[in-house]
């Protein structure tokens, strides 16, 4: 208690000196929630997004489909089963059938993947509704981004090449009838849906899919030759690039959070080195060294108090602010390919904030400490000469 | 005089390493000290009064001999026993007032008791009543920075003397006080030496401080020169 008393006595009474210090570590404590939040705002955002747009509950995948290896789809798919026909009846799961195809707008040529999806299925955002025509054209739809690359709206017409079970050459129009849009970029980039029985006829598979993404109500795992993915597996890429963007965002802040540190420690060097009388005195007045260094240590250890009190001070109404409006983006981050919103809404959670005062607190009472170890060494008689030693 | 020995201090020497050879600031001495003593240290620059009196505040030990301090040995004592020995039972009294210049009066006087987990009513009772013995009660929430050296010292006077110890030592006590201040100090140490029977040592080479002395010990190049028991009826 004296020591508290003390040491925000002496921060005080040190004027500007504290006040740079607690500044320049309250902005690292914001900056540290601040980047924190807003990565893991857009994790969830992205978990939520690719949950809703691409996995459901998870997937169940032909045991030779590789989203990374195209090739792999000429046999990565199978007939459906009378077990896995009732779970389609129950809306449990429903099938998708992938493809590569080729098509022609304005006389260019683009390679994609032809997406089979059926039209009642309510399991993904995918508009599959829009797909359930009548007209003697294959309709489909499409992503934003894909209709950007393609140069397509909805309405156009555009002419489609695929081969079929034999290897077969065919070619026909189909029409966009639909344009969606997701901020998950891996079923919109490259990516033409369309009813999955059109494509079974095409493609000459017969009640065949790739894999099936299956809803909330499904809790089987692995059935037939299918494979179960789960939504932790299907959601890895998400997490590697937080990962690797968190630990990017660490030199960031880690570079003010040390530069808030370095400042510390120097001005606990320069207390020790400055008021050796009134540690002279504190001895003289019966106070054993360790009570010293302890009562230098809160000292510089009460900095962090003070910051986390004057980074709530401008943190709360900033942060809060972001957190209910969201945070812009830049357009150009969509064409990195990773799933992300216009906005971002960061998500600062109780555990992120405790943890970061922890750090900052902890990581202030270990610089804080360093220094005051000679008081041990410190001759009494010495230090109430107010001797340079 | 007493004749109970508060003090007994035999055979001792205090060397301090100097460069690559020793220097001798204390040698071989005898002395004791009686509760309730005002007795002085004096003598010329450099003579060991402030190395004697840090030895007998346990801040320092000797190098030969023994310092017994109210029945302790100061050179066996551990760190925190010494600590537990300045707290209890001694007041330092400094030439430069050493107060926390963060701190009020007040909180100053009461500095000394916190360290002996006093409650806050306990130690407001003492500290009024240590203020009221230096007659600085109406400055209780001045910082020390607001007070005149003299009021600063009598301050220090206060925080020496709210834990009642045995013994105050007492470096220079007006070396930085002009005459006026000088003599009220010591008057007031003198008059709490009466009241309360605490045995006051101070180190010193000013003569308005030696004439309220009731022992003088001269020491000369770290030696007892002279050691004579006073008797004055004037300056009271
Ligand atoms: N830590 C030390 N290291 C080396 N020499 C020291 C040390 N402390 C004191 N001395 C020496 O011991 C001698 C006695 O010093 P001391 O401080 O006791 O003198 P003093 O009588 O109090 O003098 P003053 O009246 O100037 O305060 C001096 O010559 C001093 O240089
Ligand atoms: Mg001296």
């Amino acid at each position: 208690m004296v020591a508290f008393k003390l040491a925000f006595r002496n921060l005080f009474g040190a004027g500007l000196r504290t006040w740079l210090n607690v500044s320049v570590l309250s902005f690292a404590f914001v900056v540290i929630i601040f980047y924190n939040g807003y990565l893991d705002g857009w994790n969830k955002q992205a978990y939520i997004d690719t949950k809703d747009w691409e996995i459901g509950n998870g997937q169940l995948w032909h045991p030779t489909y590789d989203p990374y290896d195209h090739y792999s789809l000429q046999d990565a798919h199978a007939p459906v089963s009378g077990n896995i026909q009732k779970l389609i009846s129950s809306d449990q799961l429903t099938p998708v059938l992938i493809t590569q195809a080729t098509i022609f707008p304005q006389g260019r040529m683009q390679n994609i993947l032809l997406k089979g999806i059926s039209p009642a299925q309510q399991i993904i955002k995918i508009p599959s509704k829009s797909l359930d025509t009548a007209g003697s054209i294959i309709p489909a739809v499409i992503g934003k981004r894909m209709a950007f690359a393609a140069k397509l709206k909805k309405g156009d017409n555009v002419l489609l090449r695929w081969r079929d079970k034999n290897g077969t050459f065919d070619a026909k129009e189909i029409q966009v009838v639909d344009v969606f849009s997701s901020n998950v970029s891996t079923i919109d980039n490259g990516n033409i849906w369309i009813p999955i029985s059109q494509l079974q006829q095409m493609t000459g598979f017969e009640n065949e899919a790739t894999l099936f993404v299956v809803d909330k109500t499904y809790t089987a795992g692995n059935i037939d030759l299918w494979i179960y993915k789960d939504t932790h597996f299907l959601l890895k890429e998400i997490d590697d690039i937080i990962e690797s963007k968190k630990a990017g965002s660490v030199l960031i802040y880690g570079l003010l959070l040390i530069i808030a540190l370095l400042a510390i420690f120097d001005t606990q060097v320069l207390s020790i080195f400055r008021r050796q009388k009134e540690i002279g005195t504190y001895i003289a007045l019966g106070m054993t060294r360790w009570k010293v260094i302890w009562i230098f240590t809160i000292e510089g250890s009460a900095h962090s108090i003070l910051a986390i009190l004057l980074g709530s001070l401008y943190g709360i109404p900033i942060l809060g602010y972001l957190q209910i409006k969201g945070i812009p983006l830049p357009k150009t981050m969509d064409s990195y390919g990773i799933t992300i919103g216009d906005r971002i809404f960061p998500s600062f959670s109780i555990g992120l904030i405790l943890s970061t005062i922890l750090l900052v607190v902890i990581s202030a009472t270990i610089v804080s400490y360093f220094p005051t170890r000679r008081i041990s060494k410190l001759n009494p008689t010495d230090a109430l000469k107010g001797k340079i030693s | 005089m007493e004749n109970r020995s508060l003090i007994s201090i035999s055979n001792l020497s205090k060397r301090f390493k100097v460069g690559n050879g020793e220097f001798l600031a204390l040698k071989n001495i005898n002395l004791s000290i009686a509760e309730g003593e005002f007795t002085g240290l004096v003598g010329p620059s450099g003579s060991g009064k402030t190395t004697l009196l840090n030895i007998i505040g346990s801040l320092d030990i000797p190098s030969d001999g023994t310092a017994e301090v109210l029945g302790k040995s100061i050179s066996t004592l551990s760190h925190k026993q010494a600590a537990m020995l300045r707290n209890l039972n001694i007041g330092f009294i400094f030439q430069t007032y050493n107060l926390l210049p963060v701190y009020t009066v007040f909180e100053n006087v009461e500095f000394a008791l916190l360290l002996q987990k006093k409650t806050f009513a306990e130690r407001k009772i003492a500290v009024m009543e240590a203020l009221d013995w230096v007659g600085l009660t109406d400055k209780v929430k001045s910082k020390p920075s607001q007070l005149s050296g003299g009021e600063c010292q009598r301050v220090a006077i206060a925080r020496a003397m709210v834990k009642r110890p045995q013994i105050v030592l007492a470096d220079e006590p007006s070396a930085n006080l002009d005459a006026k201040n000088s003599h009220h100090i010591v008057q007031t140490m003198k008059r709490l030496n009466k009241e309360l029977k605490t045995t006051f040592i101070f180190a010193t080479h000013d003569e308005k401080v030696m004439q309220y002395l009731d022992r003088i010990i001269s020491l000369k190049d770290g030696e007892i020169e002279k050691d004579e028991f006073v008797n004055h009826a004037k300056n009271e």
